[in-house]
């Protein structure tokens, strides 16, 4: 059985009155007919520009929105008819910031158990304390707490019910290097433990080392969805990285990825990669620290949605 | 505790926390009116022949305490949590909308009926008051506290912004309140002013209730009943079909 299941699964909203795009009725689709299969201890990662559709996705498997037409199952609940069992199921991490200033950690904790019926959860609340570097604030406040600290309790409230299938939704935006170490290893050692996980997130180098799996979305389309080893080795160019200190000529620049001083060409072999490198020499420019690397998903990403641009419907604004 | 239960204790503890705004100061407000109104006017108004004013006025103020607290909780936790966007911890559970409407409501009922009796023990250092029909003072208190913290959940559902929320209480809760007859009965109103009385829910509550104490009211306490009873289906179905759609909170 399929830990997550959607089958053709449409959102369409009202359009924003100041919005162009949308199908003619005055509604724009957020999602257009997505199906996906998400296998029981599967790492997956679901990847896609803002606006994409991503949060919408999980906002329809989570049941905070209804799908317009098609259906959502967790572990073979429907997220609708049979929601209570599917939300058993379900530890969901939102990407907002929230919180309740009432409680403190621990009391939120707790709360967040009973609403499950789960009585004496103390030891589990202790472990994802301890795991998530929560310990010593457990009776703080939340008001009082860091973002970074904030964030951590979020993970430990979707968890607090051991839920199989565990959905994070860019878990890691504006947190620092030691919180995301952490969190990844513990998330890696509950999906060993064979919870299946569901990731969005936009630092693609985290979905690379993660995810088995990844789905791309644009535009509430699914436009690729392989394993990461075989995303990647459809890609198999190479790419020529370089620094210079002057801008680029536009016919150069366009095939380019720039980032500051940092150039980017894809390069297949070494005839491409002397034919720019004899560009750059003629434009009167200096490359420096030259280095050729391997495709990595950031390059897959680009390209796929570079792939997809002829995309005519609207734009999703749930990201 | 099961998950309705676990709410309720949460909704519950929340005020609890803050009980020196949530209850101290409604009843600081209600023994404000005590002294003022009841000082001014004892001699001036006599509404039942062996009732002193004072006496009078302390069920209805009580009453009054009950109606806006119980709406109070219901309402401004519903926005908090909708504005501070930790409505959706709740939104991921299993709990089905009836357990909402439970776990809201009970809170409510809860709040206003201690705010309700700390008036009654702060205003024992000022009157004395007798206890006529105790059920009745009972049911009235529950059922006016159900039928506020029922408001409170469908406004709280409707209201986007604090601000509308106040429009609500400003515009609906305090002019229905106050023109409910908790600082006067209703026979010492024109005609015209009785009539429209007639059509207000809050004033049955208020009748109702002090009959509890007095054995004497406007109308019967069967008919207050009756209409606060069929005030309070009509207002329970209404929240129940908002949660049930998920209005305003599931899109």
């Amino acid at each position: 059985m399929a830990a997550i299941s959607f089958q053709s699964v449409s959102k369409a909203y009202p359009s924003p009155k100041s919005s162009k795009a949308g199908a003619s009725n005055g509604t724009f689709l957020a999602l257009d007919s997505v199906s996906l299969e998400i296998e029981e201890g599967e790492f997956f990662g679901l990847l896609g520009p803002n606006g994409a559709g991503k949060t919408t996705m999980i906002s329809v498997l989570a049941g905070l929105t209804r799908a317009t037409s098609g259906s959502v199952r967790v572990l073979g609940h429907d997220v609708q008819t049979d929601f209570a069992q599917a939300r058993r199921s379900l530890g969901v991490v939102p990407q907002e910031l929230v919180f309740d200033p009432f409680f403190n950690v621990r009391e939120l904790l707790r709360i967040q158990s009973g609403y499950f019926g789960i009585r004496n959860n103390g030891a589990w609340i202790d472990e994802l304390l301890e795991n998530l570097g929560l310990t010593d604030k457990a009776n703080a406040n939340m008001r009082q707490l860091s973002g970074g600290m904030k964030r951590r309790v979020l993970v430990a409230q979707a968890l607090v019910h051991k839920p199989p299938v565990i959905v994070l939704d860019e878990p890691t935006a504006g947190v620092d290097v030691e919180l995301r170490q952490t969190l990844w290893q513990f998330i890696a050692k509950l999906n060993r433990e064979g919870h299946t996980v569901l990731l969005t997130t936009h630092y693609l180098e985290e979905a690379e080392a993660l995810c088995g799996r990844i789905a791309m979305l644009k535009t509430g389309r699914i436009v690729a969805l392989d394993k990461t080893s075989d995303l990647l080795k459809a890609a198999s160019s190479n790419v020529l990285r370089f620094k210079v200190d002057a801008e680029l000529p536009k016919a150069l620049a366009d095939k380019a990825r720039i980032t500051g001083r940092i150039v980017q060409f894809p390069a297949n072999d070494a005839l491409e990669v002397e034919h720019y490198l004899a560009a750059v020499r003629e434009a009167g420019l200096v490359a420096q620290d030259v280095e050729i690397r391997k495709a990595d998903l950031e390059d897959v990403f680009l390209d796929v949605m570079a792939q997809n641009k002829g995309s005519t419907h609207g734009v999703g604004g749930a990201a | 505790m099961n998950g309705w239960q676990t709410l309720l204790y949460k909704e519950s503890l929340r005020f609890w926390k803050v009980a020196f705004q949530t209850i101290a100061g409604p009843v600081l407000t209600a023994m404000l009116y005590l002294l003022i109104f009841g000082h001014a006017l004892e001699d001036h108004v006599k509404v039942y022949d062996t009732v002193s004013y004072t006496a009078f006025l302390v069920p209805g103020l009580a009453m009054m305490s009950l109606l806006q607290n119980a709406f109070a909780n219901s309402s401004s936790s519903l926005i908090m949590s909708k504005v501070m966007g930790n409505l959706v911890f709740l939104l991921l559970t299993p709990l089905s909308y009836v357990h909402w409407f439970v776990a809201y409501v009970g809170a409510s009922v809860l709040r206003g009926v201690v705010v309700g009796v700390g008036v009654f023990v702060v205003s024992a250092f000022f009157t004395t008051f007798s206890f006529a029909a105790p059920l009745w003072i009972i049911v009235f208190a529950l059922m006016g506290a159900a039928l506020m913290g029922t408001l409170g959940l469908i406004a709280g559902l409707w209201a986007e912004k604090f601000d509308q929320l106040a429009a609500f209480q400003n515009f609906v809760v305090m002019p229905m309140t106050f023109l409910s007859g908790v600082f006067y009965s209703i026979h010492s109103l024109p005609p015209f002013w009785q009539g429209v009385s007639h059509f207000n829910p809050f004033f049955y509550m208020i009748d109702g209730f002090r009959f509890g104490f007095f054995g004497v009211s406007d109308v019967s306490p069967w008919l207050s009943f009756s209409v606060v009873g069929a005030t309070l289906l009509v207002v329970s179905g209404v929240a129940l079909h908002l949660l049930r759609t998920g209005y305003k909170i599931r899109s």
